[in-house]
């Protein structure tokens, strides 16, 4: 099983055509993505029926991936129902090459410890157990049941794909949807249109709050960075929990090829902060390279286009620049000297 | 079939002397059935538990309706409940208190039951003394043996001694001999 | 129970406390600490739904899974329980019954098994305590055998709290009885599979037929396994049903449960005046063994079916079941339905006398509530036709039960 860490702290400055991308060929080998290689898992392998620029879709392609890579392909799923579930399991076929388990909406998080139960009792510590699940499954119906596997310390590793929305149903919000954002249940209409400012939870600081060995948030827009996270969850025991980003083009109303672009004016603009705790304590943070406007990120997307061309519009644009504001402050986001 | 009700308050261990009793019958190669009237756990609420001993298989279910014999471990409930309802007329009963029957206001029910099957015991008082702790259901259970001869003390005991750690046991063994010694005495007394 | 479930090597063990089952899953958890059970992992969960999705993630991974609720905690874990029998999973879950609210009650009933009698899990009635031991060995190998849960009934406190006398047997016999646990489908790296993928109207009727159709042959196994029982512990215990001074009689009970103990008792005394009247124990709810029970009640006058269970705004849901047994058949006797015991109720024996005694001069259509309290209720209903914002029935009782009361001082 190769060792390789991409604790990269890439002294590489490029920048190609206005994009940060650094393409693989470009990189020494150790350096290079576990998707770069040729003996990957192909955990989640190619048939499945995800929309075009599908975020999650690259996301767990990625993130399971890495945890065959650190486990030497001993991995069990369980799915929650979602997006994911249903685009990679059109019965009969399957597009999992690992062994993957759906159970119901709210019981990833318990079902991943049943099984992690069983491999420890049948003599085999070796398997793990990865649970994932979308938003809704994970901050909603979900929750009961990731928060007692997170307080037990079970040894799983809970992935959440975060789009935002209860997309596979056609767009619903959730408590993941940001403030504004038009859904099928917070129509952009009324006095306040779009998701109402106030609600919502950010469960990775919930996750934090638990003291739990490892949360770490992660991007589709910083593909290495996710693969490290998973890897260094991995070799971690005990209740993990990753939060990944994943913009959805349908649910959004984006362009299916900004889906990485997407991802990364998030971060860049400060909504969605990158980071890393371990027992309760946020150990980094993924510096903004170079800081956005949060219109800047919102523009390209219709569920946020009733904010642009109206004063109310503005004004709520600016109470989203005060909530990425807070984020920078809080996570430090900018403090060091912008390091590619 | 012999139907013992116990009556008591919750934390007076009623449900354990019926299983200790149910126990006790069993050793001596009995039939034995014991149960509580069910309810959430709660301190000094009125419990009642019951035991039913047979030679053969039991496969009554129903509340003891119809006692051969009720065991009282606390007789502020006679002001509370109807304590003796159903108790059948050959009877027994056995109160713990180190007040007389009179006092207690038991002579009408005592002239109904045939001549002494109607006790008091102090059974509070000997398990402070044996025990330290007012918990008064094994005492009863010695003085009960004596009182109706349905079982052997040894086998009070050895039920006692299955059910707690050796020191509690022994102390509890204690109590319920001193009571059976005691209602021995009473009925040397009154054959004297 | 605790020891009997211990004896069949479980290896995850997960449950959330409720009243009645608590102190099984207590006794279980200290013998996993003490080593008295040992390569099995205990875990303490949130919730009833956690506890059976711990279960069936152990179970899909292939380890012997075991689970315990009742009443509100099965319901919480409704969803759980279809996922569990849909999937196919060996899961053995004792449910401890207890009536559900509202009105909340904690005592016992059969109705959280009558809200889950169609979901794919087996249900198999005990009697007594020892049955309900023995039960627990034999659901395990049914339910390994078909890939299929089963859920083992038992009387919230009336048995789950009653002290009597039970043989527990030795491990070396379970061990013959019972072999290790080999799955049909298990997650496996070695080997990967998907399981749970959405099935649609092109094969979801072939999955349930077949779900279906293993509880016909699970009709065939319960007996086959009782007898294997017998000849290993050497007593009769489980089995599709039983009956009770049958043979000739006018007049057939059937009832689930460890009523059938007072009913027998009963029935002794109505034989001794003369009277001719048996009974039918199902222990076999889930699959419903019509055949056998039809054979039984086939040549009686009435049958009378009491049940602990009330199907709001129908009747008697095993009555209903009972019918099943007699539908077409000519000449078949009449079924008459008694719901008693809800809500923990106590099942006398001079109850018993009055309604069977009085079903032989007597019989009567639809549900007779045995000991309803017909003062209260029309009264109620009076207070009812008067008032038209009349609030909550339970409390309306409750301060009429208190005005009687202080009438009486």
């Amino acid at each position: 099983m190769n060792d390789r860490t991409l604790d990269a702290t890439q002294k590489l400055h490029f920048y190609q055509k206005g994009t940060f991308t650094v393409g693989n060929r470009l990189v020494s080998d150790q350096q290079r993505a576990v998707q770069a290689s040729i003996d990957r898992s192909n955990a989640l392998t190619c048939g499945h029926r995800a929309c075009q620029g599908c975020g999650e879709a690259l996301g767990a392609r990625y993130a399971m991936d890495a945890a065959m890579r650190a486990t030497g392909g001993n991995v069990i799923a369980a799915n929650a129902t979602g997006c994911l579930e249903v685009f990679t399991t059109p019965y009969p076929e399957t597009s999992w090459q690992t062994p993957w388990l759906h159970s119901l909406f709210g019981n990833a998080a318990a079902v991943a410890t049943g099984v992690a139960a069983a491999m420890r009792v049948k003599g085999r510590p070796e398997v793990r157990a990865i649970a994932q699940g979308g938003d809704g499954g994970t901050t909603d119906i979900g929750f009961g049941c990731l928060s007692g596997m997170f307080e037990r310390n079970d040894d799983v590793l809970y992935i959440c794909y975060d789009n935002e929305a209860y997309m596979n149903t056609g767009v619903q919000r959730s408590s993941a949807t940001p403030p504004a954002a038009r859904t099928a249940t917070t129509p952009a209409l009324g006095p306040e249109p779009g998701n109402v400012f106030g609600t919502g939870k950010s469960v990775p600081k919930i996750a934090v709050a638990h003291g739990i060995p490892y949360v770490a948030t992660a991007t589709v827009a910083d593909l290495h960075d996710l693969e490290r996270k998973v890897m260094k969850a991995m070799g971690i025991h005990g209740a993990r929990y990753l939060h990944i980003h994943v913009p959805c083009p349908l649910g959004w109303g984006s362009a299916s090829q900004d889906t990485i672009r997407l991802a990364r004016l998030a971060v860049e603009c400060g909504l969605f902060p990158v980071f890393e705790a371990e027992h309760g304590v946020v150990t980094g943070s993924r510096k903004i390279r170079r800081q956005v406007p949060v219109a800047e990120y919102l523009k390209p997307q219709r569920r946020f286009a009733h904010l642009f061309g109206s004063e109310e519009g503005k004004s709520r644009i600016a109470h989203l620049q005060a909530i990425a504001d807070r984020n920078i402050a809080e996570y430090h986001l900018l403090d060091a000297e912008g390091e590619a | 079939m012999f139907q013992v009700r116990i009556h008591g308050r919750g934390g007076q261990g009623v449900v354990t002397a019926a299983e200790l009793l149910s126990v006790a019958a069993y050793l001596e190669g009995k039939h034995a059935q014991a149960f509580p009237s069910f309810g959430s756990e709660r301190m000094g609420a009125p419990v009642v538990s019951f035991c039913r001993i047979d030679d053969k298989e039991i496969r009554l279910r129903e509340p003891i309706l119809e006692p051969d014999a009720l065991i009282v471990q606390d007789p502020t409930l006679f002001k509370a409940i109807d304590v003796c309802q159903g108790l059948k007329p050959g009877g027994y009963l056995l109160v713990n208190s180190n007040r007389s029957l009179t006092d207690l206001h038991l002579d009408a029910v005592a002239k109904q039951l045939p001549a002494g099957h109607v006790l008091t015991v102090p059974a509070s008082e000997l398990a402070l003394k044996h025990v330290g702790r007012p918990l008064p259901n094994a005492a009863l259970l010695g003085a009960f043996a004596r009182l109706t001869g349905l079982i052997q003390l040894q086998s009070v005991a050895a039920a006692i001694r299955d059910a707690f750690p050796e020191k509690i046991a022994a102390a509890n063994i204690a109590a319920a001999t001193a009571a059976y010694d005691a209602v021995a005495g009473a009925d040397a007394n009154a054959a004297a | 129970m605790a020891e009997a479930i211990g004896l069949c090597r479980p290896e995850v063990i997960c449950a959330y406390p409720i009243t009645p089952q608590t102190h099984i899953v207590e006794g279980l958890g200290e013998m996993v600490r003490t080593g008295e059970i040992t390569k099995c992992e205990f875990i303490n969960v949130e919730s009833e739904f956690a506890a059976l999705s711990v279960a069936i993630g152990a179970s899909a991974a292939g380890a012997r899974a075991y689970t315990a609720t009742a009443s509100q905690g099965l319901l919480y874990m409704a969803e759980a329980v279809y996922n569990a029998s849909g999937l196919g999973l060996p899961i053995v879950m004792t449910l401890g019954n207890r009536a559900i609210g509202a009105p909340i009650n904690i005592w016992n009933d059969h109705s959280d098994a009558m809200a889950v009698a169609d979901s794919g899990w087996m249900q198999l009635f005990a009697e007594t305590n020892q049955e309900a031991a023995d039960l627990h060995i034999q659901a395990f190998r049914l339910a390994e055998e078909l890939s299929m849960p089963v859920m083992v009934c038992v009387d919230g406190f009336i048995l789950t709290h009653a002290v009597e006398r039970v043989d527990i047997p030795e491990q070396a016999e379970v061990d013959a009885y019972l072999p290790p646990y080999e799955p049909v489908q298990v997650l496996d790296p070695q080997d990967p599979i998907s399981i749970g993928a959405m099935v649609g109207p092109d094969a979801f009727t072939e999955v349930r037929y077949l779900q279906h159709y293993k509880q016909t042959l699970a009709l065939r196994l319960i007996p086959e396994y009782a007898a294997a029982f017998k000849k290993q512990f050497g007593r009769d215990s489980g089995g599709l049903l039983r009956s009770y001074r049958c043979e000739d009689a006018e007049l057939i009970v059937v009832a689930m449960g460890s009523v059938n103990g007072t009913i027998k008792d009963t029935i002794d005394e109505m034989r001794a005046d003369g009277l001719s009247v048996g009974l039918v124990t199902l222990v076999s709810f889930r699959p419903f063994p019509t055949a056998a029970l039809r054979e039984k009640l086939v040549r009686a006058r009435n049958v009378v079916v009491i049940e602990k269970s009330l199907a709001v705004g129908m009747g008697g849901p095993l009555a209903n079941n009972v019918d099943l047994a007699l539908r077409n058949v000519g000449g078949a006797p009449q079924v008459h339905s008694v719901i008693a015991g809800l809500g923990g109720r106590p099942i006398t024996k001079a109850s018993l006398h009055r309604v069977l005694r009085g079903a032989f001069v007597q019989p009567w259509e639809g549900s007779h509530f045995l000991d309803l309290n017909e003062k209260i209720v029309a009264k109620e209903l009076h207070y009812v036709r008067k008032v038209r914002r009349s609030g909550p029935t339970a409390e309306n009782l409750l301060r009429r039960l208190g005005q009687a009361e202080k009438a009486a001082v």
